[in-house]
């Protein structure tokens, strides 16, 4: 896809001109310092504080396009930073024992803050050669099978499961259908929702459909502010709904699938804050907000029994999208005392009539 | 127009010629051959030259499936309140369900209800392909969880016809979550011993596949029906090649070992009443 949304030197978004710019003058005055050796620090200082107000400008209001932009910034802390940052003596857990080892999906054991833990992610690699060999980020059923495998293994020692969700989406080629992408996913859904270990999902960049979901089911579902979780990508939305991929500015905003649309709406149970200007600006800051958020939930996911916690989780998936329309609530009831009504009436319920086959 | 306009001709209609392929004839999309439209609607909707299936809609779907006059609906008036306020195009989703109510008949993307095969009691759950592309929302995840429910309770074995071209993305991440949600209660219905039977028809892509289809007991799927995680544009685009004769086929899907069985729409009743028998405890 070629990107034409950020600026010619990489580090900006297209939206960001002005912080670019303060960037460029800021640079120049340095550059002014330590050739002529005038001292122009009280400017630079002016300048900053001008970045930081335009920043606080653009990201208090950016738009669902925008936000899309920067969950996908080349520079957006990836699996590996937080592998890197937040888990001690990680040891990654390979293959599917089936296929392969796909290296869109990471597993491993780990240590966050004092829990032990199970840490399953999509990484979508730093350089050109690891994006290669983890496909961008985008799952075969490999990685999905792996991902189960290894989470079957945290449920047997009650160790668990930390999710960080990142990929454009599950990959669609010839492989993964032939090896089955829809099952690996579909089985994912329906073992997740039972595992008896607590089960946190955090999207931290890219929550791209059923690839995200494919590890996304437990407890808690969270997002980094800027992160984005859509049904279907804003360009493929739009090249079905208005015939044109290029429209995909309009579909972002129609599919809400910023943070604080999909938190109005009940389908998330918390947005993790980024530092300013986006995750990308302050790697260490955004890490630890992350592991903020997994301790202290971690803690208090703990505190429940395990069926207690089964049930809430049932309870939470069952009623996925029904708190958001409060209307369909009530009609939902009042369909449920239809469906009474209905069986009541079945003829000769419970006595089969035998017949040949 | 009154009955004074109506000529005695038989020769020449007043209808405008659009309407021609709607008439007498049809021809078959696999082995074109031109077929008398009543002799295929009394072959189940197969082509009776080369088996193709043709797609139905889900009451005539209930109509070959389940023994006469025995389906009782479910919430057959749930309807989606449009979670997002989904515009787009100059139209809007809302706009969109209006029309599609009209074209199809259907009041949304499932049908869901108690019925007999052959005599066994079952509860069902249809998808309507002619609404919104059978696409699954918030209230085709309501249908089929309360079908899930229902049949645990009753201890019937559940039935279900997939037909859709995955999650409905004018509900967005509501669409999403219904995956979740389907697969969640079906894990439920398997842990309390309940015989989940899935029929695929065509098509049977995306949301859809990845969630409940592709978790039955046992996977039945029509002869020729589309099977698939992502739809065969999708993957043409992404990875430049010409995709293999039978790709994303039943036979396909049969051949890599996703699913049991492949039946002719014409034993689907008796296979479906086979294993019901089977299975019974
Ligand atoms: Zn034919």
């Amino acid at each position: 896809m070629p990107d034409n949304n950020s600026s010619k030197d990489g580090n900006h978004l297209a939206f960001e001109e002005k912080v670019a710019d303060l960037d460029r003058q800021m640079n120049e005055l340095r550059k002014l310092t330590s050739v002529k050796g005038i001292d122009y620090s009280s400017e630079i200082r002016q300048l900053q504080r001008q970045q930081v107000t335009e920043l606080k400008r653009i990201y208090s209001s950016l738009t669902a396009w925008q936000t899309v932009q920067v969950a996908r910034h080349p520079e957006r802390p990836l699996l590996s930073d937080y592998l890197n940052l937040m888990v001690k003596d990680f040891r990654e857990l390979h293959g599917d024992r089936c296929f392969g080892d796909d290296r869109a999906i990471i597993a491993g054991l780990g240590q966050i803050g004092r829990e032990r833990v199970l840490l399953v992610g999509q990484d979508k690699g730093k350089t050109t050669k690891q994006k290669i060999a983890s496909n961008f980020g985008c799952p075969n059923p490999e990685g999905y099978r792996k991902a189960l495998a290894k989470m079957k293994f945290a449920e047997k020692f009650g160790i668990p499961i930390v999710t960080l969700i990142d990929t454009p989406g599950a990959y669609p080629g010839i492989g993964a259908e032939e090896r089955g992408q829809a099952q690996a996913i579909a089985a994912n859904l329906y073992h997740m929702s039972r595992l008896r270990v607590p089960i946190i999902c955090i999207v931290i960049g890219e929550g791209g459909s059923g690839g995200a979901l494919g590890i996304g089911v437990g407890d808690r579902l969270a997002m980094l502010e800027f992160a984005y979780y859509s049904v279907i990508s804003p360009e493929g939305c739009a090249g079905i709904l208005w015939r044109d991929g290029s429209q995909a500015p309009e579909a972002a905003e129609a599919l809400k699938l910023t943070s604080k649309d999909l938190y109005k709406l009940g389908l998330v149970d918390a947005v993790i804050p980024e530092p300013l200007g986006g995750a990308h600006r302050n790697l260490h800051d955004t890490v630890h907000n992350v592991e903020d958020y997994i301790v202290r939930t971690l803690r208090e996911l703990r505190r429940v029994k395990i069926d207690t916690l089964l049930d809430n989780r049932y309870a939470k998936l069952r009623s996925t999208g029904v708190s958001a329309t409060e209307k369909l609530r009530r009609r939902t009831k009042a369909g449920r005392e239809r469906i009474k009504e209905a069986l009541e009436a079945i003829p000769g319920k419970g006595k089969r009539v035998p017949a040949k086959v | 127009m009154g009955k004074e306009t109506k000529s005695k001709w038989k020769g020449f209609s007043l209808r405008p010629r659009k309407e021609m392929p709607e008439g007498l004839w049809m021809r078959c999309p696999r082995c074109e051959h031109m077929l008398y439209r009543s002799a295929v609607e009394k072959n189940l909707n197969v082509c009776p030259e080369c088996t193709y299936h043709f797609r139905i809609d889900a009451k005539t779907r209930i109509k070959y499936l389940v023994d006469e006059d025995s389906f009782q609906q479910f919430m057959g008036d749930l309807r989606t309140d449009d979670p997002l306020g989904f515009k787009f195009r100059g139209t809007s989703y809302k706009q969109r369900l209006k029309d599609d109510a009209k074209k199809s008949d259907a009041k949304e993307a499932m049908l869901i209800g108690s019925a007999f095969i052959k005599g066994r009691g079952v509860i069902m759950a249809v998808m309507e392909p002619n609404f919104l592309m059978g696409s699954m929302g918030l209230v085709v995840g309501e249908k089929f969880c309360a079908a899930v429910e229902r049949a645990m309770e009753e201890k019937l074995p559940l039935v279900v016809v997939a037909c859709s071209g995955g999650a409905r993305m004018h509900e967005g991440v509501v669409s999403l979550g219904q995956m979740a949600k389907t697969s969640a209660a079906l894990a439920k219905f398997d842990e309390a011993g309940g015989l989940y039977i899935c029929v695929l028809a065509d098509p049977t892509t995306g949301g859809v596949t990845a969630s409940f289809a592709m978790l039955g007991d046992c996977i039945v799927a029509e002869p020729g029906a589309l099977i698939g995680f992502a739809g065969p544009r999708t993957i043409a685009e992404t990875i430049k090649v010409e995709l293999p004769e039978g790709f994303q086929t039943a036979e396909f899907m049969l051949e890599h070992g996703f699913v049991d069985m492949i039946v002719h729409r014409k034993d689907l009743r008796s296979e479906i009443a086979r294993l019901v028998d089977y299975c019974r405890k």
